[in-house]
This record gives C-alpha cells, sequence and structure tokens, in this order.
C-alpha cells in the first residue's frame, strides 16, 4: 500500500457505475468510501452514459481504507431504503445514497426524522421506485405469437420510467413459470423460457407483436364492467395515468366511454321512466293521476283507467287483477261477470261489499283486439309493478285492517314475488304497515272451470272469504 | 381460440361483464401467497392484490368478474337481472368461464375470477356450476391466481364448503341494511338464511386456520376470509343504521370488508324503487367511516355521533370532521405529546402521517412547517393540533368552522373495489 492511495485532503473522487442499477457495487464503493472518511462532496457518481466529463479532474481510483475491517453503520431500513433507490432514474440516487449512509454514520436513527427534507426525498424516490414496479405488474400486457414449432411465445411491450426491469423479473418468472414470455422495453429486455432467465439490450415498440385476437375479448370486458351512471374520471386518471395508456389495449375505449357515459345513463333512467310525482294523498288526486298515467304500455291502450271504489275508511281492501271489458266500459271495478262471481260469495260470507273497499292491482284493462272482442291478457311482472305504486297509494289513505288479494297477479302487486294461490292462501302474512295480507284464488279463475274442479274452487273460495269475514270481526272488538 | 368461437364468447362476455358490474368488490388481496414455480399451470399471489386496470368509473379491474348465467328465478326489485326484467339473457359453461380466465391471465390482463351467478333450476344446481369453475381452474389447469366465489345462500352446507376449498374468497351478500329492505325488495331472500350461511362460512374459516397449526398439509380454506356487500339508497336504512349492520357483520362474521354499493339506475328498472338515486357521495362517507372503524379506533357509536339530525353522515364533509366538529373539547391535540390514539381522531392526519409525526419527533420537536411537510393539506389540520410554533386559539371555537374547512371540489373514490 503507497501513500498515493491513502485519501488527499482536496481530492475528488469519481466512481463509474458498470450499470445504472447496480447496487451491490455502488454498496462496496460507498463502504470502502465511508471507511476513508471521504465527505458526500467531495464524491461524483457516474451512471453508465453519465456526462464524466464534468469530473474529469477527479480521481478514479478510489483511496483504500486503513482498517478494512472498520464497521460501517447502515441500518436495515437503510438498506431496504437504498436498495429501491438505486433503480431511480434521477441521475443524484447514487450521491443521495451516499449523503445519507454518511450521516448515518453519527445518528443511526436519521431515517425516523420524517421531516428532514433529504429523508424526504429517498422516501419519496424510493415510493416512486415501488410503485413503478407495480405499475409494472399491473400493467403489462403480453401479447402471443405462436412459434415455428407450433408453441406459444407471450410478449409485452413496457415503458418502466426506473431501471426495474431485471429487479422486477421474479415476478413474472414465479407467475407464468410454465410460460415462455418477454418483456421488452428501452430499458433492457427479459426473457424467460420456462427454466432460464435470459436479459438482452433495450428494444423499440416495433420489435413487439402488434396484436392480439384476445384483446377484442378484453376490449368487450372493459367497456361492459364500465358503470356509466358513476363516471369518476379523476379517480381513473390518479391510478392509471395517461403516459401508461398507450401500451394497454383497452385504454383506446376511454374517450368514447367517457363521452357517450352521460347519454347511457339517462338512457336508462328514461327507459325506467320512474319519474313518478309526489305521490297523491286523496282518492280524488290517484283518479285523476290514473286517467292521465302512460308509464307503462297498458296505459297507451284505447282504455280508461278504472279507479277503486268504496268507503276511504273502508276495514277491508279486496284487489284483484285489473279491469275487465266491461269494467273498462263502465269505469267501475268488478262490474262483469267476475264481479257477480265475487258479489255472490261476498253475501254468502256476510261480507257487505257496500263497506269493502274494492279496487285491481293494474288500472287499466289489457288486452288484444280480436275482430270485434277485446280478449282479456295478463298483465307483466313489470306493468304490475309499476302499477304498485297507484295501489300502495290507495292502501296509504284507506289503510285497510285486512287486504284480500285475489289471484296471483294481485298476490304479486302485494308482495312484490310471483306466489302459488294454492299455497299462499288460508294463512294471514304481515305486512309492512300492520295490516294483513289474505291469498285467495281470482273470481275468473272459477268461471273458466266446471265440474269438480268448479266445486272444488268455489268451496276454497268461499272458505277464504269465510275466515277474512271472522278475521275482521276479530279485529274490530 | 376459433374465430366463431370468439365472437360467440364476445357476446356473452358483453352481457355477463355487464350484469356482473353492480357488485363493488374486486379485491385480489389478503390471501395465502404462492405462486407457479414447480407447477404445471399458471398463476401466483403474493399479498397485495394488484388493479390491472381502471375504468372510467374509478373502480379498479383486478379480476374478471362475470356471471356464469343471467337468468335467475328470483325477483328481487333493485338487480338488473331478476326474473321479471326484460334484459338479454345467457349463461357461459363452466368451462367457458375457466377458458377466459385463463386467456385473459395469460396476457396478464387479471388476477384471477370473481365469479358470481343468476339462480337457475335451484340454489343447489347454480352452486354446483360455480363450483365446477373453479375445480376445473384448479384441479385441470392447476391454476394458482386468485379465485372470489360468490356463494348462494340457499344452497347446501357442503356446496358452499367445496367453494371454500377452491376460493381464495367467499362472499355472501347481505343486499340490504335492514329486514324490511329485504322483504320489500328482495321478496324471495331471507335475513336469517343469509345470516346462517355467513355464521357457517366463519366456522368453517376459523376451523381451517385451526387445522393448519397443528397440520401442515390441512387444506386451506378461503385464506383471503369472506365479505359482503350492501345496496346504499333502495331502501329507508338511514346511514346510522347501515353503519351499525355493519360493525355487527364485522363482529359476527368476522368479515375481511363490507361493500356499499349506492344503489345507481340500472336498465329496465322495477317501479318499486325509489324515485331518486343516492349519492354516490353517501357511499364515499360511508367508506370512509368504515376506514373510521377498522384503522383508526372509532367505535360504531362514535361514528354515529358524527350523523345529523336525520341519521345520515354530512355529505359535505367527511365522518371524521364531522366528529370532530361536534366534539371541539377534545381538541386541539399536541403533535409534540400526544398518544397516537389522540393523532388518529385530527381530521387530516391519516395513519401514515401519524406514524411520521410519532417517528419524527424523536429527533425534533415540530414545529407547522414540519407537520405541513408530512401531510397534504396543512389548513385543514391547523385548527386541530398545536406545535412548537401554533396554538389554534381562536379557531377551533369559530362557528363557521365547518364552511371553511368543507372542501370546495367532490373527493375521489379511494376506497371502493
Amino acid at each position: 500500500m503507497t501513500a498515493l492511495q491513502h485519501v488527499k485532503l482536496g481530492t475528488y473522487y469519481v466512481v463509474h457505475m458498470p450499470e445504472p442499477d447496480d447496487f451491490a457495487f455502488w454498496r462496496e464503493r460507498a463502504r470502502q468510501l465511508v471507511q476513508c472518511d471521504v465527505p458526500p462532496d467531495r464524491v461524483a457518481w457516474v451512471e453508465p452514459g453519465g456526462n464524466g466529463s464534468l469530473f474529469s479532474h477527479g480521481d478514479k481510483r478510489l483511496p483504500v481504507p486503513e482498517d478494512e475491517n472498520r464497521v460501517i453503520r447502515a441500518s436495515k431500513r437503510f438498506l431496504t431504503l437504498a436498495r429501491n433507490v438505486a433503480h431511480h432514474s434521477d441521475p443524484e440516487r447514487f450521491s443521495l445514497l451516499y449523503a445519507m449512509l454518511w450521516r448515518l454514520q453519527s445518528n443511526p436513527r436519521i431515517l425516523e426524522d420524517k421531516a428532514d427534507n433529504q429523508v424526504r426525498r429517498l422516501e419519496d424516490m424510493d415510493k416512486a421506485v415501488r410503485r413503478d414496479a407495480h405499475k409494472m405488474h399491473a400493467f403489462v400486457r403480453f401479447r402471443m405469437v405462436e412459434t415455428e414449432g407450433g408453441g406459444e411465445h407471450y410478449v409485452a411491450w413496457f415503458e418502466p420510467d426506473h431501471h426495474i426491469v431485471r429487479r422486477e423479473a421474479g415476478f413474472f418468472v414465479r407467475r407464468f413459470a410454465n410460460m415462455h414470455w418477454s418483456i421488452l422495453t428501452p430499458k433492457g429486455c427479459i426473457h424467460w423460457d420456462g427454466e432460464t432467465l435470459r436479459e438482452s439490450g433495450p428494444a423499440q415498440k416495433s420489435d413487439a407483436p402488434q396484436g392480439d385476437p384476445a384483446e377484442d375479448l378484453w376490449r368487450k370486458y372493459y367497456a361492459s364492467i364500465f358503470n356509466p351512471a358513476r363516471l369518476k374520471i379523476g379517480a381513473m386518471l390518479k391510478e392509471m395515468p395517461r403516459k401508461y395508456w398507450k401500451n394497454m389495449p383497452e385504454a383506446a375505449l376511454i374517450p368514447e366511454l367517457v363521452a357517450g357515459a352521460q347519454k347511457r345513463e339517462s338512457d336508462m333512467v328514461d327507459a325506467g321512466s320512474l319519474e313518478f310525482e309526489d305521490r297523491p294523498e286523496t282518492l280524488g288526486a290517484i283518479d285523476k293521476a290514473i286517467h292521465a298515467c302512460r308509464k307503462c304500455p297498458i296505459g297507451s291502450l284505447d282504455n280508461q283507467a278504472v279507479m277503486g271504489e268504496g268507503p276511504a275508511d273502508a276495514s277491508l281492501m279486496i284487489v284483484g287483477e285489473q279491469p275487465g271489458d266491461q269494467e273498462d266500459q263502465a269505469g267501475k271495478p268488478f262490474v262483469g261477470p267476475a264481479g257477480q262471481v265475487l258479489d255472490a260469495a261476498l253475501e254468502t260470507a256476510g261480507i257487505e261489499r257496500r263497506e269493502t273497499y274494492v279496487t285491481n292491482a293494474v288500472k287499466h284493462f289489457k288486452y288484444v283486439q280480436r275482430g270485434k272482442r277485446r280478449l282479456h291478457q295478463s298483465p307483466t311482472a313489470k306493468e304490475i309493478d309499476v302499477c304498485r305504486w297507484w295501489h300502495e297509494a290507495e292502501r296509504a289513505i284507506v289503510k285497510p285492517k285486512v287486504v284480500l288479494a285475489m289471484g296471483a297477479s294481485a298476490a304479486r302487486a302485494m308482495l312484490g314475488k310471483t306466489v302459488s294461490i294454492s299455497k299462499a292462501r288460508g294463512e294471514p302474512i304481515a305486512l309492512e304497515d300492520g295490516s294483513e295480507l289474505w291469498v285467495t284464488a281470482h273470481p275468473s279463475y272459477l268461471l273458466r272451470l266446471d265440474g269438480d274442479a268448479k266445486a272444488e274452487q268455489e268451496r276454497l273460495f268461499a272458505a277464504d272469504l269465510a275466515a277474512v269475514k271472522e278475521r275482521l270481526a276479530e279485529l274490530a272488538e | 381460440m376459433e374465430r366463431m368461437a370468439v365472437l360467440d364468447t364476445i357476446q356473452k362476455l358483453e352481457i355477463l361483464a355487464d350484469a356482473a358490474k353492480y357488485d363493488a368488490s374486486c379485491a385480489s388481496s389478503g390471501t395465502a401467497k404462492r405462486n407457479s414455480a414447480g407447477g404445471k399451470g399458471i398463476g401466483s399471489t403474493e399479498g397485495m392484490g394488484i388493479c390491472h386496470a381502471y375504468a372510467p368509473d374509478g373502480r379498479c379491474i383486478s379480476l374478471l368478474k362475470i356471471l356464469l348465467t343471467n337468468h335467475c328465478i328470483f325477483d328481487c326489485h333493485y338487480c338488473i337481472n331478476r326474473k321479471s326484467s326484460n334484459v338479454r339473457r345467457a349463461k357461459f359453461t363452466p368451462r367457458e368461464v375457466a377458458d377466459l380466465t385463463l386467456t385473459f391471465y395469460r396476457r396478464n390482463y387479471i388476477e384471477g375470477l370473481f365469479l358470481s351467478s343468476g339462480i337457475i333450476k335451484s340454489s343447489n344446481h347454480t352452486m354446483e356450476l360455480l363450483v365446477e369453475t373453479a375445480r376445473i381452474l384448479r384441479e385441470e389447469h392447476d391454476f394458482r391466481g386468485y379465485i372470489h366465489l360468490k356463494t348462494i345462500p340457499e344452497a347446501d352446507g357442503e356446496l358452499a364448503h367445496q367453494a371454500g376449498l377452491y376460493a381464495d374468497r367467499v362472499s355472501i351478500n347481505v343486499e340490504l341494511p335492514t329486514d324490511t329492505g329485504l322483504t320489500r325488495l328482495a321478496p324471495d331472500k331471507d335475513s336469517r338464511q343469509i345470516e346462517g350461511a355467513m355464521g357457517g362460512m366463519k366456522m368453517a374459516i376459523r376451523q381451517s386456520k385451526d387445522e393448519r397449526k397443528r397440520f401442515k398439509h390441512a387444506p386451506r380454506f378461503a385464506p383471503g376470509g369472506q365479505s359482503t356487500q350492501m345496496i346504499v339508497g333502495a331502501d329507508a336504512a338511514t346511514d346510522a343504521d347501515i353503519v351499525g349492520k355493519a360493525s355487527r357483520l364485522y363482529d359476527n362474521f368476522r368479515l375481511r370488508r363490507v361493500y356499499y354499493s349506492a344503489f345507481s339506475p340500472i336498465p329496465d328498472a322495477s317501479a318499486v324503487l325509489p324515485l331518486k338515486r343516492p349519492p354516490l357521495m353517501r357511499e364515499h362517507r360511508l367508506y370512509q367511516s368504515d376506514w373510521l372503524m377498522r384503522f383508526y379506533g372509532f367505535a360504531p357509536r362514535e361514528v354515529m355521533q358524527a350523523t345529523e339530525a336525520d341519521g345520515n353522515l354530512p355529505l359535505d364533509i367527511d365522518p371524521k370532521l364531522a366528529w370532530a366538529l361536534k366534539f371541539r373539547e377534545r381538541f386541539p391535540v399536541d403533535v409534540n405529546r400526544s398518544s397516537r390514539e389522540d393523532l388518529l381522531r385530527v381530521p387530516g392526519l391519516g395513519t401514515r402521517a401519524v406514524g411520521q409525526i410519532l417517528a419524527s419527533r424523536r429527533h425534533r420537536t415540530l414545529r407547522l412547517d414540519d407537520v405541513a411537510k408530512l401531510t397534504v393539506s396543512i389548513t385543514r389540520v391547523r385548527p386541530f393540533i398545536c406545535t412548537a410554533d401554533w396554538r389554534p386559539t381562536l379557531l377551533t371555537d369559530r362557528a363557521d368552522l365547518r364552511g371553511i374547512l368543507a372542501p370546495k371540489q367532490e373527493q375521489l373514490e379511494l376506497f371502493a373495489a
């Protein structure tokens, strides 16, 4: 060891990094320099291709420490931080790390001082490298090419901000262990053949394949999973900044998705057409409103709305399906053949129709024209649900203690689901407002039967009405 | 894939992804670490979830989130797939879903699969198809990526158990915060059945953890835990109701997450639904309150204290600020002396900033400038802290403090997904 190799006051040293991300090399040189007490302002760290001529007066031969075993302090946290920061693209990273290593010798816990500017700068760089790595895991898009042997080779083009390609190879090896793949970047490339990892120099975008049929599927998925009713462009940009878009096949859709979003949302709302006014508060107001209602196609047929009928304080409300041909002409509920069946059964059961509020789940007559006749059509579940708005308004005013729903449509209007009459009848069902619901068949069903079946159904219908009558008497006590 | 097959698949994918987008969760985090080295297939999970893309709705796309089918025998009014809805229907086979998952996974589009389904034929039949999809991926393809299965509460416990053996995460949606809401809007569902199934999952997850402590090779059961989702704004439940329900669910079923989904307009909506959609901000405030309970040491009743007279959280300010404005006597908090718990109560100080304050103050007496370096907005924090050179003498008592601190712009959606 000659005297020349020892540190001299006033000497500058220059360290040329062999690779931009060679942390091990930096660590060896940095340890040596600290052991020789070379202060940070006397060392320049130059990365490959960096401008080393600025430091041409510096000494490229580093000093040799007097005691190679002198312990240099570096906390675990510092090493983790430094390993990440070494991959940053900032040309000052190695100098900053050296400055921090220098300070650590006198204050081993300096990294805890998060308000220190140098600590903050290193932490920001650490964060930037980790974010870049995370975005690489996320945004690399492989394209499949068939090899000459008929195998599959997956190739991606990615543009990282920092020197992370080699560092992140492990992630892709662990995930795609049995695939052949290459990730090409302007900062160097990595290749995996299922067994070994190979590196190669920088590539260009044109070296990568230009498309993959699966991208049509992926784009369709991206467009379909997007909910146009909740546009939040800022939140998207925060996590997926524009700089990444050019290498992501789905990103090309973003402008049209954003532009179309508002129209799609308003179309949905229009199609639902649920802009009901405030709920009417009198029976007269409901009567008026249902005549103007065109919220489902039935309202637009050649018919008139039929309002419920009966005392506004009735304790029993009977709900049918919808007005029939005769009801439509008369503008009153249950005046046709089914009404006659109902009236007779009510009388037998001892229920006064005059004291009962009689109405329908659907307010307009739904039919198809066959020559001169208008044939009854059952309302769809959707049409029943739309009309629920009106008979709920009636119920809110009349406040019956018992509701008798006749037929599946009326039961659906009350329960929101389609039930089987045979299963639902015979037992009261508690409703939200404290009243109770009884379910029975629709009288028009009885008209369609004959023989034993008719007799049996008439018996059941009568029994249901009798049960309702009994229940009303109990509730009246 | 053949060209024809792509076309057919693309149409089904369009329908079945569109039908799945009302489920908020897309998380792929918190499961066991594994990779494909030494295996025959592909896939890895390394703890942290990865969002492979973001849609313009700000939501993360981490998983292939689709329904097996959108045919459904149920008639839930808030659901686009309900029986009475007039939407286009489609059905994938389990094998088609498995192939699609692998096609996407190999190109690094996704972390895995989130599979749910409408109920076809019966709950058991549907659940068998979901389990079969997971089985194909795991057993035939040795797929080691993430699988989230939505299990069907009405299905047999044995099927739910098989789902848990293949999946990283299982979930059952409670759908609505109140029983009356459920009866009205999801008449085919039953809250006791839903919570019973969640209880069964909790037991199975716990049992598997115990077994793995004793036997290294005991099978894992849903290592990513279970989660659920509630729809916000479709029934009359207040934020206080929702927070209470969420906290009971966390306690009773050891949930990893409760997701909130603001009811949003759907095509061919049911007439039984509310007339107005809730503001998206309401969902955001609920996520913030969820965060307060999980990471900031707030008890559910403390979050409820932040609600206004109508039982809802304020929309113009976040719940932490609302709480602080109601309990001004708890402030200012001295950043140089106060405990972690007290610092976490300061509006504008996140868990990270609090950690940094606690570390830094061992080295220096913090001044306002120092705190400013550690926070996003010192203006927000200032009225609630004191430092070596700052005391908010008058500010904390000002009646118009809320007006001063309420943000002028809508905040970003950070917590969904």
